[in-house]
């Protein structure tokens, strides 16, 4: 059973078009229900139907988690990714109907921190947002630190500042801002526990440099803002539904599995819940892994994949399916 | 349908029973004529009315008598109710689920009305009717995991979330077969189910952690526990041992379908939303051998089960003193035909 099977529909509400790549969208359940409560952190599964095509992408939710009546999420436009975004961009408005999962959290806060420091890149601020009206609402103090390429790009920089004002803290590319790891992480009263979200490099420095500086692996959290890549079309056999499925470029491994209606695990869709781990029967070529689940013994055994985020190059893959 | 809560004992005179009609919804632990463990975990759907799996949170005609048990315990220990300071939202996100599940499960019981963050809450089996504000925890007696454990049968454990584990950080655990929430507070899922054995060989603990890990919030589980405990005795703590531990020593061949209880846990799991913590309900069911064995499904497959079991099993479930007399005993149910599968009796 997986966390997508249970979806709840919802109307678009609203959708505002933040700066020229950014659009947020916000949805009510299409009876007036409240929607359920949720964690700082926490995302949901968006389903998009394409033209056929059925995609479901997570977005972390910006709404405050005391707001039942709507979700807010924002999307970031990619045009050199699958589709999604673009989708969300693009045929999305006020009015439609479409479904979501229930909220999922892989980023919660650590509730016996003394103090939260986040730092965010680019569209990373999004579960910020969540998080900081949560941590606001408890009383906890909290810093939040956004980096962005330029002022057009960083969405909701100017109206943190308004809500949040001396907790926030903002740094552009262009105006030759960036923020000092060292001198941040080196000033935090003990108890402090840092979150960062943004791009791979961003959240390689901070967990670096807080290492570095001796905090504790469990003080330090992150998470990878993963979209399944594209790639080279691959074809797998699934074992015990004795098939054979294509894997288009633009499609991942888990949504074939699912078009061809064979049942399968899932959650986060993105690498990091473990879920959908499958056994792989057999391999003839190389497992393009890209997940943050398995660990580099596992990678080498050659003998799981996450299908969500991973790809595959040679003669023959056959899963446990 | 309105319960009629009975008036019984689990101390002393131990007066507790079950009423004929009682005794066909219990939830017998054995679907098979063997018993080894697994993670044997299920989606806790609503299912067969009339069944402890009916709501998603029973209620019984023992719930008032055990209600007043706990309070008993707690008055003469009350660590045996804890919350660490970060598990506040838990309890919070406890209450209500407990509130709006029992709401809408009995209406004619309990009925809850939402004004805003304005709670009024109305329990009539224990004669309770509070006004609060959600989230307020100085509009409360108490913690609102107190409040609301005292309302709702069967021990709960909170467990935080944090560094791909689970921590046991807060519970209200007055019902227990021989476990502490004293020593276990603090622990992480490896460190208290550390005294399991077999369990770990088999990497059950892995795989029900990694389920429980990724558990969905609105998308319970639940599975079922058993072990024996004689006299109808709900708080078998280590704490109380004394009282409790050489009652083994009067089990007989003549009273032992009095005295030998089954005892079966009824474990849900649930994503709390607002902590993201998981919520684990154990919900204790207790049977006498001579109840058990009305039915004669469960009689032939009890002295199976009891017969094979493995000996590292039979220690660590503490049935060492008596488990001869009880195979014995039980052979008399089992005429060799054969048993359907599942729990229902048939």
């Amino acid at each position: 059973m997986s966390a997508s099977d249970h979806l709840i529909p919802v109307v678009v509400s609203n959708v505002v078009e933040v700066n020229p790549i950014i659009k947020r969208f916000e949805f009510r359940h299409v009876n007036g229900d409240e929607l359920p409560a949720f964690s700082g952190g926490a995302h949901i599964v968006v389903e998009m139907l394409d033209d056929g095509t059925k995609r479901k992408n997570p977005y972390s939710l910006m709404s405050s988690p005391f707001e039942r009546d709507q979700y807010a999420i924002s999307v970031r436009r990619d045009d050199t990714g699958r589709g999604g975004s673009k989708f969300m961009h693009e045929q999305v408005q006020p009015g439609m109907q479409m479904k979501i999962s229930a909220p999922v959290n892989l980023f919660a806060l650590d509730l016996r921190a003394r103090k939260h420091l986040m730092i965010a890149g680019g569209i990373g601020i999004t579960p910020f947002i969540a998080q900081m009206a949560q941590a606001d609402k408890l009383g906890v103090p909290f810093e939040l630190h956004y980096a962005a390429r330029s002022v057009s790009q960083a969405a909701y920089m100017d109206s943190l500042a308004d809500r949040f004002g001396d907790h926030v803290s903002c740094y552009c590319d262009d105006q030759g801002e960036g923020i000092d790891l060292e001198m941040l992480l080196s000033n935090q009263p003990l108890g402090t526990h840092v979150y960062v979200c943004g791009p791979k490099g961003m959240i390689e420095r901070v967990v670096e440099t807080a290492t570095n500086l001796g905090w504790p692996a469990a003080h330090v959290h992150f998470e990878h803002f993963l979209a399944p890549p594209v790639g080279e079309p691959f074809d797998v056999h699934l074992a015990k539904a004795g098939i054979d499925i294509t894997v288009g470029a633009e499609q991942s491994l888990l949504e074939a599995v699912e078009a061809s209606g064979t049942p399968i695990n899932c959650m986060c869709r993105g690498g990091a819940c473990g879920q959908c781990e499958t056994v792989v029967v057999a391999c003839d070529g190389d497992i393009m892994h890209n997940d943050h689940w398995l660990d580099e013994e596992q990678r080498a055994s050659r003998q799981r994949i996450m299908p969500c985020v991973s790809r595959f190059r040679g003669k023959r893959l056959e899963l446990d399916l | 349908m309105t319960i009629q809560f009975k008036d019984e004992s689990f101390r002393g005179d131990f007066t507790y029973a079950n009423s004929p009609s009682n005794i066909p919804r219990f939830p017998f632990p054995f679907p098979e004529d063997e018993y080894m463990y697994s993670t044997n975990i299920e989606p806790h759907h609503a299912a067969r009315v009339g069944s402890p799996f009916e709501n998603a949170f029973d209620v019984d005609e023992h719930y008032v008598a055990e209600m007043k048990d706990r309070a008993l315990v707690l008055a003469d220990d009350p660590g045996r109710c804890q919350a660490l300071p970060h598990m506040e939202t838990a309890g919070w996100d406890f209450l209500e689920l407990v509130m709006v599940s029992k709401a809408r499960d009995y209406p004619d019981l309990f009925k809850l009305t939402m004004d805003g963050g304005h709670w009024h809450w109305i329990n009539k089996p224990l004669q309770i009717d509070d006004t609060f504000t959600f989230g307020d925890s100085s509009t409360l007696p108490c913690h609102p995991m107190e409040y609301i454990g005292r309302q709702v049968q069967g021990d709960h454990a909170i467990l935080d979330q944090r560094d791909g584990n689970l921590w046991m950080d807060a519970g209200i655990i007055t019902a227990q077969a021989d476990w502490s929430l004293d020593f276990d507070i603090g622990m992480n899922f490896f460190e208290w189910h550390a005294p399991v054995p077999l369990a770990h060989e088999l990497g059950v603990f892995q795989r029900a952690l990694k389920f429980l890990l990724t558990l969905p919030q609105g998308q319970p589980s639940r599975r079922l526990n058993w072990t024996l405990t004689v006299n109808p005795r709900l708080d078998t703590s280590p704490e109380n041992y004394p009282k409790w531990g050489p009652d083994k020593l009067t089990v007989t061949p003549e009273n032992i379908g009095e005295k030998v209880h089954l005892r079966v846990e009824l474990q849900t799991f649930w994503r709390l939303p607002r902590s993201n913590a998981i919520l684990f309900p154990i919900r204790t069911y207790l049977m006498a051998m001579n109840e058990v064995v009305t039915q004669p499904k469960w009689g032939r497959r009890l002295h199976r089960v009891m017969r094979d079991l493995r000996p590292e099993l039979v220690n660590y479930k503490g049935l060492s003193r008596y488990h001869p007399i009880l195979v014995e005993w039980l052979s008399q149910f089992d005429d060799g035909a054969p048993t359907s599968p599942g729990i229902f009796p048939d």
